[in-house]
């Protein structure tokens, strides 16, 4: 009987780490077959992998630069065949009681053969990964808002975000280089990012390091209204009559700032 | 001598009268007695100062004198049972205040009299201000043990040595060689970790403990770590509280180094300058604004605390943002080798030959003059 290998892809900081468990997995061969599909550094070189060598088990560490392991699972939800995570970490107390709660499965390093064995051997059975329980993991904010765009994941660099702006269904995220279209509530992405965005308009959240200044604007019919003015796009937003308190806001920080 | 703390705080003994903070205390105690005497003495509340200035003109001589003197018999006076110190200070005082005295008494008409007040007044002041530091010392006892359950506290996050053993599993099946000393430096460290850390330890010491520390963290994380030595210059003999540094480098690792994939440096320099010892510490810091940096203040505060526990007001540390920088300068009094506890020369030597004294102590104290000098502003990481 061959079997299909369990394509299996390794995330981990650190090198050593990477070559442990790809030994641990090697030992675990004679047991069932798996392929290495790759390792990656971060969650970031770990989607970007995927797109090409797409694994059905994804073994993540979850402190990692760029893109931690918890935002690389929350990535992997849009993925066209989402894989199993499995989160591989050292010691992480208030992270470890929050996966209990939440049944996402773990394994504590160093990793005992037996206990990645029967974890690799639950996987078949085991659902990808989930929205609801990801959500309730105690993560900081995300780095990458993700979209999908004919079928492949794109990273949004949340530095490059100058506004988001609700339209209808979707969300579209403005950068300086295009717009992007995303399907999630701008009132949970105004929580995820606190002070990163003021909210100017009931629609619209604009990053504060983009705003240039802003501009009372007349209209035809003789109504005043602020403008925001933004680096990095030649637009400008209207900031509605409830949330005109950010520009008197906005202005003292920044003349604090020069004084300071 | 561990400072200002005695190491058996059941036994009465002298405060040290070489301690900055201590002579602060005599010298405030004094005076304000001084101004409570004018309050009392002066008729009217605008004459206040002017008698408390008279006052004052009185007592200085004599208090400075006295401080002076103590300060230069100090050591032999530590060695003296309790009783007999005190009894040897209040000699010392009343000869003081007659060799002061008598001269102003037969240039001025004051009267005999006079003298014996004087000598009264601080013999009542220095009985008070002794027992003001005895109760002090017994009030401070818990807080030594408490420096001790900090020290405990400042040990390794679980996740270094989790992450280490990970890190040394990696390397038992190709590189026997190399796990086997990263399991020395693991004992070893863990050793001093888990020792009474209440006594001094000479500073060379804590920088080999440093050493091992940061070896297998590059074991870890591999090229993403560079570290910069710079204590050609520093006083190995220095005594300085265990586990100072330690845990700052643990932090710096942990916040500097570990939320980058890119390359960072960590550098120490550590040199002496006018009988201090100066320790800069550097990390590459990028403000993300993530959870990873709960915990630095902690690690900072502790070792302030203890710092202040051993050294009162002649040890401090102050840290910065820079743009891309953090630093922290940790500044304490040389207190050299001669006053090592028993405990610390029962323990085995760790030191690397080259590091202990190779430099005169001259020479060290040219070095690095300049950038004592830069002012290091007290900023605390929003």
């Amino acid at each position: 009987m061959a079997e299909m290998p369990l394509r299996v892809l390794i995330v981990d900081d650190e090198a050593p780490a990477r070559r442990r468990l790809r030994e641990l997995l090697d030992d675990c061969t004679a047991a069932l077959p798996i392929a290495v599909v790759g390792e990656a550094q971060n969650g970031r070189e770990a989607l970007d992998l995927l797109q090409s060598a797409p694994a059905e088990l994804v073994l993540t560490d979850i402190h990692m630069p760029d893109m931690d392991g918890i935002e690389l699972a929350r990535h992997l939800l849009k993925v066209p065949h989402p894989p199993v995570v499995i989160f591989t970490t050292a010691f992480h107390e208030h992270a470890l009681a929050a996966f209990e709660v939440n049944a996402v499965d773990y394994l504590v390093k160093p990793v005992r053969v037996q206990r990645l064995l029967a974890a690799l051997q639950k996987v078949p059975r085991l659902r990808p990964v989930m929205a609801d329980r990801i959500s309730h993991l105690p993560a900081s904010a995300r780095r990458f808002l993700s979209v999908t765009e004919r079928s492949r994941v794109v990273l949004v660099p949340v530095d490059d975000i100058v506004y988001l702006k609700a339209e209808l269904k979707y969300i579209t995220i403005r950068t300086p280089q295009r717009e992007y279209l995303l399907e999630e509530s701008l009132t949970r992405l105004e929580q995820e990012f606190g002070t990163r965005f003021v909210r100017v308009h009931r629609n619209c959240l604009v990053a504060r390091d983009y705003i240039r200044g802003f501009e009372r604007r007349v209209n035809d019919d003789g109504d005043a209204h602020w403008e925001v003015l933004l680096d990095g796009v030649n637009e400008s937003l209207p900031v509605s009559r409830r949330q005109q308190f950010v520009v008197r806001e906005i202005g003292r920080e920044a003349l604090n700032n020069q004084a300071a | 001598m561990q400072g200002i703390i005695r190491q058996k705080p059941e036994l009465p003994a002298l405060p040290d009268l070489r301690n900055l903070g201590t002579i602060l205390r005599i010298l405030l105690a004094v005076n304000g007695a001084a101004l409570v005497v004018a309050l009392a003495r002066a008729p009217r509340l605008a004459q206040v100062i002017g008698e408390w200035v008279s006052l004052t003109g009185f007592v200085e001589p004599h208090l400075l004198a006295d401080l002076a003197v103590l300060w230069l018999l100090y050591p032999p006076l530590a060695k003296l049972p309790y009783g007999l110190a005190t009894l040897s200070i209040a000699g010392i005082t009343v000869a003081i205040a007659a060799a002061v005295h008598v001269p102003v008494i037969y240039a001025s008409s004051l009267d005999a009299e006079s003298l014996l007040r004087q000598v009264l007044f601080a013999l009542a002041a220095q009985y008070l201000l002794l027992a003001y530091f005895r109760l002090r010392a017994r009030a401070l006892s818990p807080a030594i043990t408490e420096a001790r359950l900090q020290a405990l506290q400042a040990r390794i996050r679980p996740h270094f040595l989790f992450n280490s053993i990970n890190a040394v599993l990696s390397l038992v099946r190709r590189e026997p060689q190399r796990a086997e000393t990263a399991l020395e430096d693991m004992a070893e460290l863990f050793r001093v970790l888990m020792r009474d850390n209440r006594d001094l330890t000479p500073l060379a010491d804590e920088v080999e403990l440093c050493r091992q520390y940061l070896d297998l963290e590059k074991l870890r994380l591999g090229d993403r770590l560079d570290v910069d030595w710079n204590v050609k210059s520093m006083p190995g003999d220095a005594m300085v509280p265990p586990l100072m540094l330690q845990p700052l480098l643990e932090n710096a690792v942990y916040h500097g180094i570990e939320p980058s994939s890119e390359r960072g440096t960590v550098s120490i320099n550590i040199f002496m300058s006018r009988d201090e010892v100066h320790v800069l510490l550097k990390n590459p810091y990028r403000a993300t604004g993530g959870s990873h940096h709960s915990g630095n203040k902690m690690a900072l505060a502790n070792v302030r605390e203890r710092l202040a526990l051993h050294f009162d007001a002649e040890a401090s540390l102050d840290s910065r943002v820079n743009r891309d920088s953090y630093e922290v300068h940790i500044r304490v009094p040389y207190r050299g080798a001669k006053a090592r506890s028993s405990e610390a020369e029962r323990r085995e030597p760790v030191l690397k030959p080259v590091e202990r004294g190779s430099v005169p102590r001259n020479e060290r104290s040219r070095v690095g003059l300049t950038v004592a000098a830069l002012p290091y502003p007290e900023v605390s990481r929003g």
